[in-house]
């Protein structure tokens, strides 16, 4: 910072101060329709981002090609926000209505599908260039404030969330449709028995949280543009305010807003590489102080991830093991049937199956659902690589000190996570997950950034693709089995207890919080075992391989599988990678894929394998 | 006799709710105590203060002479009480078995063990505790679809697997038929005379609470208004018009 008399410093930080407020602005208005939504539809919309970025385009796009004034742009403006609401009924009353009923992780998949969706179409009207946003006629200029310089526009982002926190709070609180809300996120059952019209206020709470997740992405055009990333920074972002703020609580929103744009604002002065970092500094924080949040209640004890499988797990019987010999032998012969293009398929196959088995360990057994495990896949691929980059580190080991490291990174998350459950879990995840992807993204001279890593090649006696091929089958099928061993042994068994019980652990002596943390600790281990391993398959590594899109590969790759049997995430992983290969050179098979989701979870709301296991297990008895 | 369980003017209130207030009472080694009164009496309170489920206010408690206010629960399991809940909770994904293999595996701490397999653990012991309460033919199926009368059982064994000597049973025949209350009482009182540990339990049945109860503390709006053998507790004016008062005519 150059040196500035004492005046201007103090301007300075006031502006600063100022801009902090500005960005929270945006955040908040995502944030709090998110909160609204889950309150009464008890869905966490994956989609809200997207209408965030969506509203951002259509404004851009509606402004460029209205006249010119102030007039149209501010009409502009809250058109893009009312067609993002208007968007959210279409989807609400064609999909979401649908699924109601269907398990939570089944809807969460149904809105990252419309995440996918969106994320094409927009590259389709808008194109992948980033969009620098129109100024606001008369707003253009910029204030002086004791020397320093504040764009108008900012005053006017200042204004508008508190603006509409009042507006929010008087609506909740002073309007009959505003009691039926609360009424509903109160008691959903109850107020249903007495007589409110459940799918018209569902559509209106969709339509209102919809509107200001537009809003949000509308007004901080001018300053912000509009990108194809800023879907999922958003959302991430998003769900840190919900952590932070307390899940439920729209003043607690405003204030995590508030807090976090701050955060950037003056965090950039000190560490300008990642702010980021400091947003999971403050999440750390207020978790140990407030597990709740800071104005949230105490959660009510969410039971929801037990309903999920509540099956015995029964050791593999005979039919099925002689079943699993002739997989493996035929999976030793595959060099023999396969060509070289066949064989890498193979190999990405065996360590994703490895990926989803560990993530299976924590979400079957441990009942927490992760949407972040591609941190730890990603992060073993890039421990791996820059070990290789920086140390000339030979394969074999980078193999095994990937593990380590990411095992110590899960180890850290993992002490914060397990502290939370159900979906407060789940965004946690996401949220960190989010964070490391970006700190890879972000940090380029250490991580090369968006141009990744290249030449990150196996040793000579491993580069033959049939050979690595048998080393990549050995040590999945090693990692796999292990995990499976853990399943039977008396640590998965507690697992499962905290899973189906807190209350009877806690009366029986187990501390459920250490050995959930055990649990995720290892899950992450194992996650980073196959990534290790995955970035020598490819030679590179890529800040995808950690990104939001790939942990929902493995979610899906396991609902594919099936979450009720150990076979599940190996069979899903096999059709996923085979279906992804089919149609990912396809343009915008982001699209495809995303209507592949949604179809199935339609199709089948009890689970694919589930409605497999339903008609055949029988013939697979003893 | 031994005093297993010793609490000394507990206090506990819910903002301006005083649920619990100066309450004090012993326990030795061999009695089965019951505690009653109405609704909101202030029972699940108590019983949730000496598992240490909540924090007292005020007073203390002692548990084989050591003191556990502000334990967590399962500190206070380790000192050796058992509980079984109002609402049956048992592990809904495992077998009757795999219930109390859970309990013994705590027991002996050997939850974080990744290598041995669970099938080969404890099989024996617990496979006797089951025997004990009398569900052997259940053993391998599943708590999911147990009966309720089972379940309660099944908590038995599981609260029986730590040797405790302080067994704490709320509502212990709730959702039981006539005969099988009596069933599970009498079990219930042989296994307290032949492991010699101490028993609170509540209970809505006054037969069974005058039956095997051989002391009563009866409770209402969080005071504790009578305490003695049941014969003397029947006769209690005060009991018998708060709460007694038609049953006792």
């Amino acid at each position: 910072m150059p040196k500035l008399e004492k005046g201007i410093l103090l301007g300075f930080y006031f502006v600063q101060f100022l801009t902090g407020l500005s960005d929270a602005s945006a955040l908040f208005l995502v944030a709090c329709g998110l909160s609204l939504i889950f309150g009464v539809l008890r869905i966490v919309n994956l989609a809200h981002g997207s209408f965030y970025m969506v509203g951002a385009y259509l404004a851009y796009y509606l402004i460029a090609n209205f006249p010119q004034g102030a007039f149209f742009f501010w009409a502009g403006i809250l058109l893009a926000a009312l067609t993002v609401g208007t968007i959210g009924i279409v989807i609400e009353t064609l999909l979401l209505r649908r699924l109601y009923y269907a398990p939570e992780l089944f809807i969460l998949f149904a809105t990252f599908g419309i995440v996918l969706i969106f994320q094409d179409l927009s590259r389709w009207f808008f194109g992948a260039e980033d969009i620098l946003g129109q100024q606001a006629p008369g707003l253009a200029g910029s204030i002086d404030i004791m020397g320093v310089l504040l764009p108008q526009y900012d005053v006017v982002l200042i204004v508008i969330a508190p603006l509409i926190l009042v507006g929010l709070w008087f609506f909740l609180y002073r309007t009959r449709w505003g009691i039926l809300v609360r009424a509903a996120t109160e008691d959903r059952e109850m107020s249903d028995a007495l007589g409110v019209n459940q799918s018209r206020l569902f559509t209106g709470v969709f339509f209102l949280g919809s509107c200001l997740a537009g809003l949000g992405g509308a007004i901080q055009l001018p300053k912000g543009g509009a990108n194809l990333l800023m879907d999922l920074n958003i959302i991430a972002a998003a769900f840190v305010v919900v952590v932070v703020g307390g899940m439920g609580s729209i003043p607690g929103a405003y204030l995590a807003a508030v807090i976090i744009g701050e955060l950037s604002a003056f965090g950039v002065l000190i560490f300008p590489q990642s702010t980021l970092v400091l947003m999971f500094l403050l999440m750390a924080v207020v978790l140990v102080m407030r597990p709740h949040g800071l104005l949230g209640n105490a959660e009510p004890e969410v039971q929801g991830a037990a309903k999920m499988s509540t099956a015995t797990l029964k050791p593999a019987s005979k039919k099925l093991k002689l079943l699993g010999l002739a997989l493996l032998i035929l999976l030793f012969m595959m060099p023999v049937f396969v060509g070289s293009f066949g064989l890498v398929l193979m190999t990405e196959i065996a360590l994703f199956a490895l990926a989803s088995m560990s993530l299976y360990f924590i979400m079957g057994p441990g009942g927490m659902v992760s949407f972040g495990h591609a941190a730890f896949f990603g992060g073993g691929a890039y421990a791996a690589a820059l070990t290789v980059h920086y140390m000339q580190t030979p394969m074999e080991l980078a193999i095994l000190l990937a593990p380590l490291l990411v095992g110590l990174v899960a180890l850290i998350i993992g002490w914060f996570c397990v502290r939370l459950s159900g979906v407060y879990l789940a965004m946690l995840t996401l949220a960190c997950a989010q964070i490391c992807w970006s700190i890879v993204f972000q940090w380029g001279k250490f991580t090369g950034g968006d141009d990744g890593i290249l030449g990150i090649w196996p040793s000579a006696w491993a580069s033959d693709k049939t050979v690595f091929y048998y080393l990549t089958l050995i040590l999945c099928i090693g990692g796999i089995m292990a995990l499976r061993h853990f399943i039977f042994a008396p640590f998965g068994y507690t697992l499962r207890a905290c899973r189906d019980s807190s209350l009877r652990v806690d009366s029986i002596g187990i501390n459920r919080h250490r050995h959930q943390w055990f649990a995720f600790t290892l899950a992450g281990t194992f996650a980073g075992f196959a990534g290790g391993i995955y970035v020598f398959s490819k030679g590179n590594v890529f800040p995808d391989v950690m990104a939001i899109p790939r942990s929902f590969d493995f979610l899906f790759m396991i609902l594919l599988g099936g979450i009720e049997t150990l076979f599940g995430p190996i069979a899903g992983s096999a059709a996923f990678t085979w279906l992804h290969d089919q149609i990912a050179r396809i343009d915008y098979w982001q699209l495809i894929l995303g209507c592949i989701f949604i179809l199935l979870v339609i199709a089948f709301p009890d689970g694919i394998a589930g409605s497999i296991h339903t008609r055949l297990g029988r013939y697979f008895e003893d | 006799m031994a005093i297993i369980l010793k609490v000394q003017n507990l206090h506990k209130a819910f903002g301006g709710l005083r649920a619990v207030v100066d309450v004090s009472f012993q326990l030795e080694a061999g009695q089965l105590m019951a505690m009653i009164g109405p609704n909101g009496a202030g029972k699940s309170t108590c019983f949730n203060l000496i598992n240490g489920q909540l924090n007292p206010d005020q007073g203390s408690i002692f548990i084989m002479g050591q003191k556990v206010n502000g334990e967590k629960p399962r500190d206070v399991w380790k000192l050796g009480v058992g509980r079984t809940f109002q609402i049956t909770s048992t592990f809904p994904s495992m077998t009757v078995l795999e219930n109390v293999q859970m309990s013994l595996l705590s027991h002996n701490r050997r939850t974080k063990s990744l290598l041995t397999n669970v099938s080969r653990l404890y099989v024996a012991e617990a496979m006797a505790l089951i025997d004990l309460v009398g569900i052997a033919d259940q053993a391998h199926r599943s708590c999911g679809v147990l009966a309720y009368g089972d379940l309660k059982r099944v908590e038995l064994a599981v609260a029986l697997a730590n040797q405790p000597k302080l067994l704490l049973m709320d509502e212990p025949t709730a959702g039981m038929g006539p005969a099988e209350r009596q069933g599970l009482m009498k079990l219930t009182e042989s296994i307290v005379h032949t492991r010699e540990m101490g028993v609170l339990f509540t209970e809505h049945d006054m037969k069974v609470v005058f039956d095997y109860a051989n002391r009563v503390i009866v409770l209402n709006r969080g005071k504790m208004i009578a305490a003695g053998p049941p014969d003397e507790v029947q006769k209690n004016n005060e009991v018998k018009k708060i709460y007694l008062g038609t049953a006792s005519s």
